[in-house]
Order: structure tokens, then sequence, then C-alpha cells
């Protein structure tokens, strides 16, 4: 089925994103510097994704991906993964500071 | 075993960034590794689905061979390094300056 990638994307999604309205994680409130930081990780993975499917170290199943691509013969759901899983990976760490806070970690002000 | 070199370079650029340009040293924080801890588990769950379904394969000669939760072993390192560069960054944008 066509939604085999997406379904994997919805499960991060729908697994880490409750966490900014239980913990009040507030990843999503502060949109600006979620996406500073995720920008440039995600251009230069897209690089590299760019050059694997180009050498093909790496290739996807048409029938199990919506099959719409972006620049580079990259499938949409690459670009969406690199957007999805850091977004989770920030709402994980501030949920543990949520449930730790003297667990500093250098963005104390 | 191209994925190999580069999945290296990338984790020992993760790591750069953490320890010498941010100087964030976030490999050395409790709430780090405890994130990676929670994170781990469901990265081989999504990477198991991929890669057990084949909707992501892996060309042979591009890899070392080894595998995690039918993954190549390399998929951990490229996630961790992943994690590592966005969080850096995420604290580095909090810092007071």
């Amino acid at each position: 089925m066509k939604w085999g990638y997406v379904a994997m994307l919805a499960f991060t999604v729908v697994g880490s994103f409750w966490l900014e309205v239980a913990f009040k994680v507030e990843v999503l409130r502060r949109a600006v510097r979620a996406f500073t930081s995720i920008l440039p990780v995600a251009a230069a993975f897209l690089i590299w994704d760019a050059w694997a499917v180009h050498h093909r170290d790496w290739y996807f199943d048409i029938k199990q991906i919506l099959g719409i691509y972006g620049p580079f013969r990259i499938p949409l759901e690459e670009y969406l993964f690199f957007i999805v899983v850091p977004l989770a990976a920030i709402m994980t760490l501030e949920a543990v500071r949520k449930v730790k806070p003297h667990w500093q970690i250098g963005d104390e002000g | 075993m191209t994925y190999t070199y580069i999945v290296l370079i990338f984790f020992a650029a993760s790591l750069a960034l953490d320890l010498f340009l941010t100087k964030v040293w976030l490999v050395t924080r409790r709430a780090f590794w405890t994130s990676y801890a929670i994170i781990l588990p469901f990265q081989l769950l999504t990477n198991w689905w991929l890669t057990s379904r084949n909707i992501v394969m892996y060309r042979g000669g591009a890899i070392i061979g080894w595998r995690i939760a039918s993954a190549p072993v390399e998929d951990l390192f490229f996630g961790f390094a992943l994690i590592l560069c966005v969080l850096t960054l995420w604290v580095s944008l909090g810092r007071r300056r």
C-alpha cells in the first residue's frame, strides 16, 4: 500500500506531538527556534540523501510511497522525515526536562 | 560501503558540532542520554517497519551488512547524528548570549 512510509511518519507525529499538550513542552510554540535548529541539519542530510538516492545506496519501493517527488528525485516522505523526526526529538528532550527540571542542559536563563 | 563511511563522517561531525563548534556539550548531559534512551526504541521500531517491509532498501555494496532489527547498523549512527545535531542547535539557540 502506498501509505507504508506515511504510516511511519504518522506514527512518529502521533507518538510525540501529544507531549506538546500533556507536558506543555512548547516546541511548536517556539517554532522559529525549532525550525532554525532543524533546517540546516535537514539540508545537510538531504544533500547526502540526494547523493545516496542518485547512487542507489538506498532506494524506495514505489508501491509503498505516495509517488510524489521533490527536488533531486527524493520522495516527499523523505523531506517530511527530516522535519518530523527532529521535532519528535526536540519534544522528547523538552518532555524529559519537564519531568527532571533540575537536569541542566546549557540554555537555562 | 559508502553508506558506512559517510555515516561515520556525519557521526563525527555531529560530535564536533556539539563539542567544538557550539560548545554545548550535550553529550555530557543526563537529559540528552535519557532522551536518547527513549528515542532509540522508537527508532528501532520505525526502522524495522521501513526495512522489514522493504519500503526502504539498501544496495548491498553500500553497507557493511550487519543488521539490527532488520535495519543496517549504519542507521543507528544516522539517527544518533541527526538527533544530536538538531538538539545541539536547539540548545545553542536557547542560550543567553
